[in-house]
């Protein structure tokens, strides 16, 4: 029990901390144009949440995240853009390169903000719950469960690309003025939007933590390392396994739409297979299984990324290739499980010395 | 008619390359269930070996035909190397192999794009490999391109000589008998570690193979493995893994598919028709087309 | 669901004590409110008052300019030769004693190919680096990721590729052609070589879809016929189907709107499916001297091309361009059209800059109308409304060498109408 209330009490200075440099240290270090770059870092650890509950606890390698990024980073992008536009006016690009002289009938219901707004979670997560619901059921897993991922978001940005008239293309949604009748040009506006994600960051790791350590977060990790087991036992691993999936694709497509107003663009560019890896080595580097490790990881390869190709702009991808190899291939539990590694070393090292001795 | 008959040869003529570049990953990934991302620049080393070995051999012909065992050896040490130095760490956690070789892809296109430069790279086609042969002739002409033709054959020849290997060599006893059930190999006396180096150095090699094949028909740049690389890992998961004839199969399929739905539709529609489609046939066959059955729990 | 799993779902585990869930809680929702505090910005309706102009670093002896091309990605196969271009030109400058007695400060970034990394990288070099000018971008993709970057900070762009037209920011300077200097004059000449029937082949984004729309309104109007249009993923490098569809067509000309690896793989089929430069020539606005390279003069021997400059024309500023280039990055390195159109970039900023005496992207706005440099492709000068340069349109046909030769011109420079409003045709474009 008492190792139970220590665990907790750690959480939650861990959690104090995190607030503290989000909303004390962050804005007051930081410039405008790093704390909007510090703001895209965190929408990936909004991503790499969902990634950690669903990969880390229930094992599931979700490499088709980009997709509900996508899906909920183009419905906010639809209403900000028709906000821009004013009512009954089409989106520039549509003027530019569309054919039609109205607005395509799925465009409609995004200019209303409610809708627009549940759409950024509601439409990642009724995609997953299909997918999910046909793919468990199978038991699809494992390398199929990764490559059908894969497939999937390759799909999705083909088909963006495809649609230029109503998607904007390779473009994708650009040029994005105002965020719900917020000027987002206003550098003031530009940090209430980093406040607003680092505040939704927080709940969203509050709410995973809560998950995790709830009775279906045992039941996740328990259908991920012995899913026959707890078949046997009644349990229906494929509703596990969907819920974290869900919750996932859901975490995903909130922080797609958060990250619209953060940077001003949504592309097929951040949908494909590209993005998702990159979404899901974030977490990998952290530590796939604790929440910690996998918000911290992706913090720090989004900002390796950023710092390397402004030192090295023609070699940076050699580090950022070889910080993803010793990241994984030396550290299986990401950097979370350094100082445990360093511990297990000292302990091992007396041991040696006694041996000599 | 002849319309039906030619997106007919077109698909095989797509399915072929489709399934000399699958045909590596169904050694690798398919025997070994290791998902290795860096499988499509081994690819392209074998392309830039073509290349550098017409700097050196000016007849275009000759340097093709050294070009296939030379980028099959390259390609081959290539992937042993990778084999040796990380992914043999990671067999206890095949998903990982994913996320550490997609690092070591990013490094290995930046190394080409530092060694021959960022601009792609030409190779010249011998000159009886760039005309066609004509199968009906007339107003409306059927005809097929001899660089298919040649992909086809060398697809053929790969698959015989992959299938044959490891049916009738004890090396391919030996790479059975581990995919089948690792541990009872082990205890028969196989070394195990051996066996996936060595299968890990022909499913490279195979890559390496490929990529010659793809100068006939592609660019040949630092970045020309990452666009194909998922379509292989598709065929060998809808062909089922551990078996050759599903990834045959499933390649010209692909193919064949692909190439009627473009001339219907578009390009773009096609390739996302493709895609959906295979994720629904997985709802209907979640491991693939055929499946090994073995031993194994998992 | 099963209802075990929805029981278990609402259940707290042991590991999550009450008390202090209620506390986490709160705590969260305190700094929700503290959020709602501090947002009380502009609002949009009145935008435009916050926006600030760019602070220019001059401190020193140096002026800082970006550069912002894709060193890496599948876009660095263009980009690099661009970024080399403009590197040579700067290094030019600086030993001609730099501008306005300051040496050029080149600051590097790589776009990675990524439309949102190219806005990223825009900010950073403007507001961290205080750049007194950005030059790259390459894809329209990129160049509409970056646009409202320089406009919010009232930077200066320029950027350096034919496009899709149609395009006219402040604070962006289009030193490649818009349509009616490439497009229209290469459609013209299909004309007047009596091709009627013509096939549209492009990749699928901004550029080819937005010129296959001119292109079938200048058909419309010119009793021309369109006899198929298809678009090819970026990247794809399949085109088996496609050459059938184009070799069952029976065109007189393909028009070719494809991109960067797709070129390759197209007039490689385009080859072994028996279709030939003489029976059906392929204009293409997206190939020059460097792509010719690397898909090889023996697929492209007799296809024809449209640009502004060639390595083959003729000039002493070419001369020099061409020899300096080469000395440069090597004597087997070509020149293009993208990387003429760089060089000159920086020096009409040059230009630009010395005539307003001042780094000021409003003063150097306002002294660019009439700018001239005698530029590789012949003397350019910049037009001030439109912010485009007047450009001689060229046709090529590509050599079994490798080199473009040019077969027509112009004759004098084209001025630039991004919105095409000086051609009835095209009314009901934009």
């Amino acid at each position: 029990m008492n190792a139970l209330k220590g665990r907790a009490a750690r959480a939650w200075y861990g959690f104090a901390a995190g607030a503290v440099l989000l909303f004390a240290v962050a804005p007051a270090a930081l410039s405008d144009f790093r704390l909007g770059l510090f703001a895209k870092y965190l929408c990936m650890a909004m991503v790499a949440v969902g990634i950690c509950l669903a990969w880390g606890r229930g094992g599931l390698l979700t490499l088709g995240q980009g997709v509900f990024f996508g899906l909920g980073g183009y419905a906010m992008a639809m209403h900000l853009k028709l906000a821009d536009a004013g009512p009954g006016n089409l989106p520039d690009f549509m003027q530019l390169y569309g054919t039609a002289t109205e607005l395509p009938w799925w465009w409609r219901p995004f200019a209303n903000p409610a809708v627009a707004l549940a759409a950024t979670v509601l439409l990642p997560v009724a995609v997953a719950a299909l997918l999910g619901l046909l793919v468990f059921r199978r038991r699809v897993k494992g390398a199929y469960f990764a490559i059908l991922g894969q497939a999937l978001a390759a799909a999705f940005a083909i088909w963006l690309v495809g649609q230029q008239a109503t998607t904007g293309g390779t473009n994708g949604l650009t040029d994005i003025q105002g965020f719900f009748g917020y000027d987002l040009h206003d550098p003031v506006n530009q940090r209430m939007v980093y406040f607003v994600i680092a505040a939704v960051l927080l709940l969203v790791v509050l709410l995973a933590r809560q998950l995790i350590h709830s009775r279906y977060g045992e039941l996740l990790v328990a259908v991920r390392d012995a899913e026959e087991r707890v078949r046997f036992l009644g349990y229906n691993p494929a509703n596990v396994k969907l819920v974290a999936y869900v919750v996932a694709a859901g975490t995903a497509g909130l922080a797609g739409a958060l990250f619209v107003p953060a940077v001003g663009i949504i592309s097929p560019a951040l949908v494909g297979i590209v993005p998702s890896i990159e979404f899901v080595i974030g977490a990998a580097v952290g530590g796939r299984a604790s929440l910690a490790g996998a918000v911290l990881g992706a913090v720090a390869v989004a900002w390796a990324r950023t710092a390397l190709s402004e030192e090295f702009p023609a070699a940076w991808t050699y580090f950022q290739g070889l910080l993803f190899v010793v990241a994984l291939a030396f550290l299986p539990g990401g950097l979370a499980s350094l100082p445990a590694v360093v511990r297990r070393r000292r302990a091992a090292a007396p041991v040696a010395v006694g041996e000599a001795a | 008619m002849s319309v039906i008959l030619g997106q007919t040869f077109t698909g095989i003529s797509i399915g072929a390359v489709l399934l000399l570049i699958a045909l590596g990953l169904s050694l690798t990934f398919g025997q070994m269930n290791v998902i290795n991302m860096a499988h499509g620049e081994f690819i392209m080393a074998g392309a830039y070996t073509t290349y550098v070995l017409q700097k050196s051999i000016s007849d275009a012909g000759i340097s093709l035909l050294v070009a296939l065992p030379v980028a099959f050896c390259v390609s081959g040490v290539l992937g042993a190397l990778l084999e040796r130095l990380l992914i043999r760490r990671l067999y206890l956690r095949p998903l990982d192999t994913l996320l550490v070789t997609w690092g070591v892809s990013l490094m290995l296109q930046q190394l080409a794009r530092d060694i021959f430069g960022a601009p792609n790279v030409q190779t010249r086609a011998p000159d009886w490999l760039t005309g066609h042969i004509t199968l009906v002739g007339g107003d409306d002409p059927l005809t097929v391109a001899d660089n298919r033709l040649f992909i086809l054959g060398l697809a053929v020849a790969a698959v015989a000589a992959l299938s044959l290997t490891l049916r009738l060599t004890p090396l391919g006893r030996r790479i059975r008998a581990v995919v089948q059930n690792r541990d009872l190999a082990e205890v028969s006396g196989i070394s195990t570690s051996r066996v996936d180096r060595t299968a890990f150095f022909l499913g490279s090699g195979l890559a390496g193979v490929a990529g010659v094949a793809l100068t006939l028909v592609g660019p040949i740049g630092p970045t020309m493995g990452t666009n194909i690389i998922i379509d292989a890992f598709l065929v060998i998961v809808v062909g089922g893994i551990g078996q050759l004839k599903g990834s045959v199969m499933v390649a010209f399929a692909l193919g064949v598919l692909q190439s009627v739905l473009e001339y219907s539709t578009t390009v773009s529609v096609a390739k996302v028709l493709v895609l959906v489609a295979i994720v629904a046939f997985l709802q209907w066959r979640p491991q693939g087309l055929y499946t090994l059955r073995t031993r194994s729990l998992v | 669901m099963s209802i075990r799993l929805i029981r278990s779902l609402r259940s707290t585990g042991p590991g999550a004590p009450r008390p202090h869930r209620r506390r986490l809680l709160a705590g969260g929702a305190a700094l929700t409110a503290v959020v709602a505090l501090s947002a009380c910005g502009a609002k949009t309706d009145t935008a435009g008052a916050s926006d600030k102009a760019a602070k220019i670093d001059v401190s020193g002896d140096t002026v800082k300019v970006g550069l912002l091309n894709s060193l890496s990605g599948t876009m660095a196969i263009s980009e690099v030769t661009v970024r080399n271009s403009l590197q040579l030109a700067i290094e030019e400058i600086n030993a001609s004693g730099g501008v306005l007695g300051k040496k050029i400060k080149p600051i590097s970034e790589d776009g990675a190919s990524d439309w949102p990394t190219f806005a990223e990288k825009a900010q950073k070099l403007i507001e961290e680096d205080g750049v007194a000018a950005t030059f790259g971008c390459w894809t329209s993709a990129s160049r509409k990721a970056v646009k409202p970057v320089f406009e919010k900070n009232k930077s200066l762009l320029f950027y350096p590729v034919q496009y899709e037209g149609l395009e006219q920011s402040p604070y962006i300077f289009y030193t490649g052609a818009t349509t009616n200097q490439q497009i229209v004059p290469a459609l013209d000449y299909l004309k007047a070589q009596g091709k009627k029937k013509i096939y549209l082949v492009g990749s699928d984004y901004v550029f080819p879809r937005t010129a296959n729309k001119i292109i079938k309104a200048y058909a419309a109007a010119n009793g021309l016929q369109i006899l198929g249009e298809d678009y090819a993923p970026l990247g794809s490098t399949e085109f088996g189907t496609i050459a059938n569809k184009v070799k069952a067509s029976k065109a007189d000309a393909v028009f070719n709107t494809l991109n960067g690896d797709s070129n390759v793989a197209f007039f490689k089929e385009y080859k072994s499916a028996g279709l030939t430069a003489a029976k059906m020539p392929v204009v293409s606005v997206s190939i020059a001297e460097e792509e010719v390279k690397s898909i090889g003069p023996q697929y492209l021997a007799g296809q024809l091309t449209a640009w502004n400059y060639y390595q083959t024309t003729p000039g002493a500023a070419n001369d020099t361009f061409v020899a300096a280039y080469k000395a440069e990055y090597g004597a087997d390195k070509p020149t293009s059209d993208p990387m003429e159109a760089a060089y000159t970039s920086v020096h009409l900023w040059k230009a630009m800059v010395e005539k307003a005496k001042s780094f000021d992207p409003e003063k150097v706005r306002a002294a660019a109308d009439g700018i001239t440099f005698a530029a590789p492709e012949g003397t350019v000068t910049v037009d001030g409304a439109t912010q485009h340069i007047y450009k001689t349109a060229r046709i090529g046909r590509i050599g079994s060498d490798g080199l473009i030769k040019q077969v027509w011109d112009s004759g004098e420079p084209i001025g630039p109408d991004p919105y095409l409003k000086g051609y009835s045709w095209a009314s009901g474009l934009s």
